[in-house]
């Protein structure tokens, strides 16, 4: 009895689930009221895109383009999970997690795929450096997970086979 | 890592987020369509910023978590995608 967890005094973990809409028509009919202070929101700016760092075919570029330097650290700090053999390369479930402070940015590559770069993120502090998403691999590959952490880059990666190439 | 006062949030977006190297049956490039600039806002303050590719699947699917966060706060995201096409949504912590 001495040893059970008075869940009480256990902050829950908060959860909130997004199901949205391609842009058009459509969004504005899913947009709940209580949404409308959100729609005032204005939308990011294309300005933004690091258009270059999308259009590279090799990792050294890719990096390059996007953080303005290609050395980079594989490290234990880095986790990541993605499947040893994916059946299908167009839905790929990848998550990185990273055990480091000042953790700025990060960005998931596969490094067989007609461009490198398969996203990236902004992370301000506050957000935990961990994301799960799902990419397309066209190939069999290895795949990287690069953490821009106190303005240095670190990795880990995983070679992921691929069954049914996700490039169509 | 989850402290008590954590907001983990889901988010399934519908979008094609074509690639442009797909041919349909006639044989014809689909062309590419896809969100390049995503933001997850919570309370003014952008918690996440992506810019994906057309390597990121269709209808994609995202998970993070951040400090904060009350029950009934919303969560804003809106994007852009290559075509300029914008869309803006929200949805409340549970």
């Amino acid at each position: 009895m001495d040893n059970m967890i008075d869940i009480t005094k256990m902050a829950p973990n908060r959860r909130t689930l997004i199901t949205a809409v391609a842009a058009g028509a459509a969004a504005s009919v899913v947009l709940p009221r209580f949404a409308q202070a959100a729609a005032a929101v204005a939308a990011p700016s294309a300005k933004d895109y690091p258009m270059k760092a999308f259009t590279q075919k090799t990792e050294a570029a890719t990096l390059q383009a996007m953080y303005g330097t290609s050395t980079v650290t594989t490290s234990p700090d880095v986790k990541m999970d993605a499947p040893d053999i994916a059946e299908n390369g167009a839905v790929v479930p990848i998550s990185f997690d990273a055990n480091a402070k000042d953790v700025t940015g990060a960005a998931i590559l596969a490094i067989d795929n007609p461009f490198v770069m398969a996203c990236a993120y902004k992370i301000p502090a506050g957000t935990d450096p961990a994301i799960s998403s799902r990419v397309k691999l066209g190939k069999t590959t290895k795949v990287v997970s690069v953490i821009q952490s106190g303005g240095k880059l670190m990795s880990t990666s995983k070679q992921v086979k691929v069954t049914l190439g996700g490039c169509g | 890592m989850t402290s008590g006062d954590t907001t983990t949030v889901e988010a399934l977006i519908k979008h094609p987020m074509d690639s442009g190297f797909v041919k349909d049956a006639a044989g014809k490039i689909i062309p590419a369509h896809y969100i390049e600039v995503i933001e997850f806002t919570h309370q003014g303050k952008i918690v996440l910023t992506g810019y994906w590719g057309p390597a990121v699947s269709k209808n994609p699917f995202i998970k993070f978590s951040f400090k904060g966060g009350k029950s009934g706060e919303p969560i804003g995201v809106s994007w852009v995608d290559n075509k300029g096409e914008t869309a803006t949504t929200s949805s409340n912590i549970m």
